[in-house]
C-alpha cells in the first residue's frame, strides 16, 4: 500500500491507528530532494572500459548523501518542535537497559507539570505503549517491523496522530538497539543514551557512533551496583573519549535513587529551548514593530 | 543491520536520478564510506544486491570508497588522522578529538545508461 501524499510504501512498518487515510501537516514536500550540488554530465561512452558508439552507458555525477532524505525529513520535524516550542528527546539504549520504565517513572513525577507525549518505537507489539497510557499520557506506538531503528519519516508521520500540545515535552523512545539509531536523526532536540549497570562498562567503546552522538548519558539501574562489576568510573571515562562534551548522570528508576537531578536537566534543557525561541519571537517582533513604525 | 534502509535510500536516490537525468539503468555505483560512518562496507554490498533485485539498478557493479577518518585535535590545536571513534590523538594521545571526517556516506557517481 503506497502513501500517496509522500509516496511512502517501502517495508512493513506500522504505525499505530494510522491506517494511511492521513492528513500530513507536517512539512513533507521535499522529495524534489536535490536542487543543489553539481550535476556534471560526462558524454557517451566515457572511462570506466565502454566504447564510444557501442553503448549508451555514460557517466553521472550525483554527490548525494544517502542519508540526506532522513535528514531533511528530521529537519522538517524541527521545525515544527521549534515552532510549537515541543521538546523532543530521543531515547536510545540497548534492549533491556529500563528504558520505559525510566519513561513512566519520569512521567508520573512530571505529571501535571507540562503537556507530555510519547512516541515508542519497537519491532512489534504495543506493550511499550500500553505501560505509557497505563500513567496517562499519551502515547503512539511505531512497529518498525523488520526494521532496526526509528527514522525521521516515521515520527514525521507520528507527529500527524499525535497532536501533542503546545510548548510540551515529547519522548521518543526508540527501537532497543545501540548501532542503527546512531544514524538516523529523528529532529530532537536531544539525544539521551541510557546504559544500565547490568551491561557492560566498556558498552560506550564497543558501541561509540551511538555515544558519540548522545547529548546525555543515563547510567541506570545504579541499585544494582552491589552485584555486578561494573566499574561506573572507568565506564565515565570511556564515555568521555568518545564525546568529551557528554552529560552524565546516574540514577535507578526503580528506586527514585538519582531522578531528581534528571528531571533538573529536563526542565532546564527545555528552559533553554524556550529561551532560546522567546529571543527569536522578539528579534521578529521588533522587526515588525519597526515596519510600522510604533 | 540499518545497511538494509540505507541501500533502500541509495536506490531512491537512484530512481529520482533516473527521472531528472533521463535513464534507464543503472550499471554501476560509487558510494562514498567513510571509516567512521557507522555503515559496514561488506554489509551494504549484501544489502545492496538484495534491494537492488528488480529495480533499475538489477545486477549493478557497487564499488565502495572509504575514505579515512580524520579529526580536530584540541590538545595539539591541528587534524590528525583517526581509524576509530575511541582512538587517541596519535601525536599526544590524548582524547580531546573531534572527528572532521570520515564519517560521510554518499553516493558520488553512477555510470548510466
Amino acid at each position: 500500500m503506497m502513501c500517496t501524499v509522500c509516496g511512502c510504501g517501502e517495508g512493513d512498518g506500522h504505525i499505530e491507528g494510522q491506517e494511511h487515510g492521513h492528513s500530513h501537516d507536517h512539512e513533507h514536500t521535499q522529495d524534489h530532494v536535490h536542487d543543489h550540488g553539481d550535476h556534471i554530465h560526462f558524454g557517451q561512452g566515457p572511462a570506466h572500459a565502454h566504447a564510444p558508439g557501442l553503448s549508451q552507458a555514460r557517466m553521472v555525477r550525483i554527490e548525494q548523501d544517502i542519508l540526506g532524505k532522513n535528514d531533511r525529513y528530521a529537519d522538517a520535524n524541527r521545525m515544527h518542535f521549534i515552532k510549537h516550542g515541543q521538546f523532543a528527546l530521543n531515547l536510545v539504549s540497548s534492549p533491556g537497559s529500563g528504558k520505559t520504565t525510566l519513561l513512566t517513572a519520569t512521567l508520573d513525577q512530571l505529571k501535571g507539570t507540562l503537556p507530555m507525549a510519547v512516541i515508542e518505537g519497537d519491532q512489534q507489539t504495543s506493550h511499550d505503549a500500553d505501560r505509557i497510557r497505563a500513567t496517562g499520557v499519551r502515547a503512539i506506538q511505531i512497529n518498525t517491523g523488520k526494521g532496526c531503528h526509528l527514522d525521521a519519516h516515521m515520527v514525521g508521520h507520528a507527529l500527524d496522530n499525535l497532536d501533542l500540545e503546545e510548548n510540551g515535552l515529547l519522548f521518543i523512545e526508540n527501537v532497543g538497539n545501540l548501532v542503527c539509531p546512531a544514524a538516523f536523526d529523528l529532529g530532537e532536540a536531544m539525544r539521551v543514551v541510557i546504559l544500565s549497570v547490568t551491561e557492560g562498562d566498556d558498552k560506550p567503546l564497543k558501541y561509540p557512533d551511538m555515544f558519540a552522538g548522545a547529548h546525555l548519558m543515563l547510567l541506570n539501574k545504579i541499585d544494582l551496583l552491589p552485584y555486578v562489576d561494573f566499574d561506573v568510573e572507568r565506564c565515565i571515562e570511556y564515555a568521555r573519549r568518545i564525546n568529551p562534551s557528554i552529560h552524565i548522570l546516574a540514577l535507578s528508576a526503580r528506586t527514585g535513587d538519582g531522578m531528581h537531578p534528571w528531571l533538573e536537566w529536563l526542565r532546564d534543557q527545555r528552559n533553554a529551548m524556550l529561551n532560546a525561541r522567546i529571543a527569536q519571537l522578539e528579534a521578529q517582533m521588533a522587526i515588525l514593530k519597526a515596519q510600522v513604525g510604533s | 543491520m540499518h545497511e538494509m534502509s540505507l541501500c533502500e535510500s541509495v536506490v531512491e536516490i537512484l530512481n529520482s536520478e533516473a527521472r531528472r537525468q533521463g535513464f534507464a539503468r543503472v550499471k554501476t555505483v560509487w558510494l562514498e564510506i567513510g571509516v567512521l560512518s557507522g555503515a559496514e562496507p561488506e554489509a551494504m554490498r549484501f544489502c545492496f544486491d538484495a534491494v537492488t533485485k528488480g529495480s533499475l539498478a538489477d545486477g549493478a557493479r557497487l564499488e565502495i570508497v572509504q575514505t579515512e577518518g580524520q579529526a580536530w585535535c584540541l590538545n595539539c590545536a591541528k587534524t590528525v588522522a583517526v581509524v576509530q571513534r575511541f582512538d587517541a590523538c596519535p601525536e599526544c594521545g590524548g582524547f580531546q578529538l573531534q572527528i572532521t571526517g570520515g564519517d560521510a556516506l554518499r553516493v558520488r557517481e553512477l555510470e548510466v545508461e
